[in-house]
């Protein structure tokens, strides 16, 4: 019988979630339960109306199996414009505090609902979704362990549901990108151990000797991940049927753990993993080689050595030992060095085919997505140097650095990957759109412009008016003038991220199109030829 | 190159891939976090630190299920500007018994390392009601909706025993008497001579202006006023922190 096993484990698991909401010792326990229960039920529901009652049909052990990277690109994409969407609110919150709605939807619960919502869900998806598809093609074999991929596809689905309900009821760690509470920890770390299996599995049954350098990245993504999560996370619950847990460290112990895993999540899950993913996507839009495959090995080993040392630089003059802090900074600036390395073997990929600048919207995209991140990490260590710090920490110059890395970088490979992937999984021809490709561009670039230059104005102005002295030894102003001043800011900030947004909302139609089957009817882009062949008919 | 030749061994085992990166990753981990346990000059001694009380533990509960802490640091840095805005610079002792830790990393708002007993309960209760009522600049949403919330706790003493399992020193005396401290704290009519013997310092009173319930403004207004206050700084030697 087909789903017979799961449909039997998913019953349980939903009874167990009604017992859970039944005896539950706090209230958002109890009303998150329910919504675990409602999610199990209904996904158990949607597998009994498809269930047959004969064998299924013999698979082809070598062929590619796409059905979970299909589907990762659907969540890609569909998670990207939710995360974007309530990046926009709350942009918007922050200079109209009257749309704020206690309590469900204030600025502190809908905040980490963004952050997760595009780290975790658009993100963590397209890392799935790419690293399976590239896993399979670089190693010629088919994705290890049977239905396990679509176990952790779902099961990473059920832990963003969970965590973000969970954010909306007031159920947090209270630690930034750390937020879900205990249990739904553990089960991330379930889903996660079964991706490392499923990625090292596949590897490991892999037709091509050498592993290609994508799978170094992705494979050293998934493990640190593992590692960090585990560790930040160590809690103690206060009761196995309830929400609440305290950390197992505290005070300053706890800050340089979270801040280990906090800039680990920028280091591994935000670069490691799309380093990957630009050591394929690039080469194989590009149509040429790597540039060098020695600096892949440096830019590799060096990069993941570097970067979990550079934690600290979030905790500058705080109360962590200055030791420590300076480790932080020291590594930090140490990590330009990697971080450039391979931006260049990013770009220098294109040696010899950057006339495709010009034709080839995708290219351009990737192209930009790398300057971003060249970008961003050579601005990176520069605000970890102390001195910098103490005017750039606590204001929004850090809001606007994230943002351009997050946008920049892991935003525009992301779309390139999935603009070159989408025809090919679904066997069609081409995009629906080019000439819509290249709108999300422009939009999303000049939205991070706006973003990023407009962030730098008013965290620099901030800093300077937090600690601005007069003639006789004042300080000038107040906190809260300093706040009224941000408002013009707040509300350009909020119009960038509207152009991203309707970037990404442009991506959504063109992939439905794609997927659908339609292609557009329009002007092609110029063809790689120098000179236009000359049209005839009047225009 | 011979080096980098050598390089395809691993780049063909992916057994020696994945664990070559793991040792490679925890390296820095280990360096830079794990002294911060057995370092004695990690934290340095302070008179006055104790663990929260059950009401201000309930106020400290709301306090993140809210997410003040993305808006609001409590951690002054030994600048001139935010000494003299805020106060004495922040000590890691004063964070010893914070699991998790609130330091924050942006300042939206101001930094709350200090609040305690700078504005009045009914200040406070204004400002969460309605923010801008009181600074008009403000773009703090509105928490009313806490002064309408019966704190939602059936046993509060299982959340000092969590917090016992990981090293905040409550006695059993506190343990036992979670409950009773929890309700008396916010009850201006309570014996609360146990209570402030447990806790020394704690704001004790109806906070929210309303004594009929303890409501989650009680507990978070609890927290808030005592935040800063447990160190005397007039009897802090600044010189002894010296290494």
């Amino acid at each position: 019988m087909k789903f017979g096993t799961e449909i039997v484990l998913l019953s349980v698991f939903a009874f167990a979630a009604l017992v859970a909401a039944g005896f539950g010792v706090d209230e958002p326990f109890r009303r998150h339960m329910w919504v675990l229960f409602f999610a199990v039920a209904g996904f158990t529901a949607i597998l009994l109306r498809n269930t047959e009652f004969k064998p299924a049909a013999p698979i082809d052990p070598s062929a590619h199996m796409d059905g979970p990277i299909r589907y990762g690109a659907i969540a890609t994409v569909f998670w990207g414009v939710v995360g974007m969407l309530v990046g926009v609110v709350i942009a918007l919150q922050l200079a109209y505090p009257d749309l704020n709605i206690q309590p469900w939807f204030n600025f502190g619960r809908l905040r980490p609902l963004h952050t997760s919502g595009v780290v975790f869900a658009f993100g963590g998806n397209a890392l799935l979704c790419t690293s399976l598809y590239v896993v399979q093609r670089t190693c010629r074999a088919r994705l290890f362990g049977g239905d396990l991929a679509w176990f952790v596809f779902w099961g990473y689905q059920l832990f963003i549901v969970m965590a973000a309900t969970g954010y909306l009821l007031g159920i947090t760690e209270g630690r930034e990108y750390a937020e879900p509470e205990w249990y739904v920890d553990v089960w991330l770390t379930i889903v996660w151990v079964a991706y490392l299996i499923l990625f090292l599995g596949t590897i490991l049954k892999r037709k091509e000797p050498h592993i290609y350098v994508a799978n170094w990245f992705y494979l050293s993504f998934i493990v640190t991940i593992a590692m960090l999560h585990v560790v930040n996370n160590l809690s103690m619950p206060v009761s196995f049927l309830g929400s609440k847990s305290y950390s197992a460290f505290s005070g300053v112990q706890d800050a340089l753990t979270q801040w280990w895993y906090g800039h680990n999540a920028v280091g591994f899950f935000l670069t490691a993993g799309f380093l990957g993913m630009m050591y394929y996507f690039v080469p194989k839009q590009a149509n040429r080689p790597v540039y060098s495959y020695r600096l892949s090995i440096v830019h590799f080993w060096a990069i993941i050595f570097l970067y979990i040392w550079a934690g600290p630089h979030h905790l500058h003059y705080t109360a962590l030992p200055d030791w420590a802090q300076t480790l932080g900074m020291a590594f930090s600036i140490m990590l330009w060095m990697p971080s450039w390395g391979g931006m260049i073997n990013g770009l220098m990929t294109l040696s010899g085919a950057w006339d495709k600048l010009r034709t080839d919207p995708i290219i351009r995209m990737m192209v930009m997505a790398v300057a971003f991140y060249g970008m961003s990490t050579f601005e990176g260590p520069i605000m970890a140097i102390r001195a910098v710090n103490s005017l750039s920490h606590y204001t929004d110059w850090t809001i606007g650095h994230v943002h351009s890395g997050a946008l920049g970088w892991v935003g525009m490979i992301s779309f390139g990957a999935i603009y070159y992937m989408v025809p090919k999984l679904w066997n069609r021809h081409r995009l629906y759109s080019l000439r819509l490709v290249t709108w999300h561009f422009w939009l999303a670039t000049l939205g991070i412009v706006v973003y990023a230059s407009v962030m730098w104005v008013s965290g620099i102005m901030q800093g300077l008016m937090w600690r601005e002295y007069d003639q006789q030894g004042f300080l000038v102003y107040s906190f809260a003038e300093t706040v009224a001043a941000m408002h013009p800011y707040y509300v350009m900030r909020a119009i960038g991220g509207a152009m991203y947004l309707s970037g990404a909302l442009i991506m959504a139609w063109n992939i439905t199109m794609t997927i659908l089957g339609h292609q557009r009817e329009e002007e092609p882009m110029p063809s790689p030829v120098a000179i236009r062949p000359a049209r005839s008919g009047a225009r | 190159m011979g080096l980098m030749d050598k390089h395809a061994i691993i780049e063909k085992n992916a057994t020696l891939l994945l664990v070559g990166s793991l040792l490679v990753v925890t390296v820095g981990g280990i360096v830079e976090i794990a002294p911060l346990f057995y370092l004695d000059n990690t934290i340095e001694k302070v008179e006055g630190m104790r663990p929260y009380s059950p009401l201000e533990l309930v106020g400290r509960n709301i306090y993140m299920r809210e997410g003040c802490f993305l808006c609001h640091s409590q951690m002054i840095r030994p600048f001139r500007d935010e000494v003299e805005r805020y106060g004495h610079y922040s000590l890691a002792a004063e964070s010893m018994y914070d699991h998790p830790f609130q330091w924050g990393s942006k300042r939206t708002g101001p930094d709350l390392a200090r609040v305690g007993d700078r504005y009045s309960n009914a200040w406070h209760v204004a400002h969460l009601t309605d923010p801008r009522s009181v600074v008009p600049e403000s773009i703090m949403p509105s928490y009313g909706f806490l002064k309408d919330t019966p704190i939602d706790v059936k046993d509060f003493s299982t959340h000092l025993i969590a917090n016992r399992r990981v090293a905040v020193p409550y006695t059993d005396d506190m343990i036992a008497h979670a409950n009773a401290d929890l309700a008396a704290q916010a009850d201006p009519n309570a014996d609360t001579s146990g209570l402030e013997a447990r806790y020394p310092k704690a704001k004790i009173g109806d906070f929210d202006g309303n004594p009929q319930q303890v409501t989650e403004m009680d507990a978070l207004l609890a927290y808030l006023q005592m935040l800063g206050t447990l160190v005397d700084f007039k009897n802090y030697d600044e010189a002894a922190g010296y290494r």
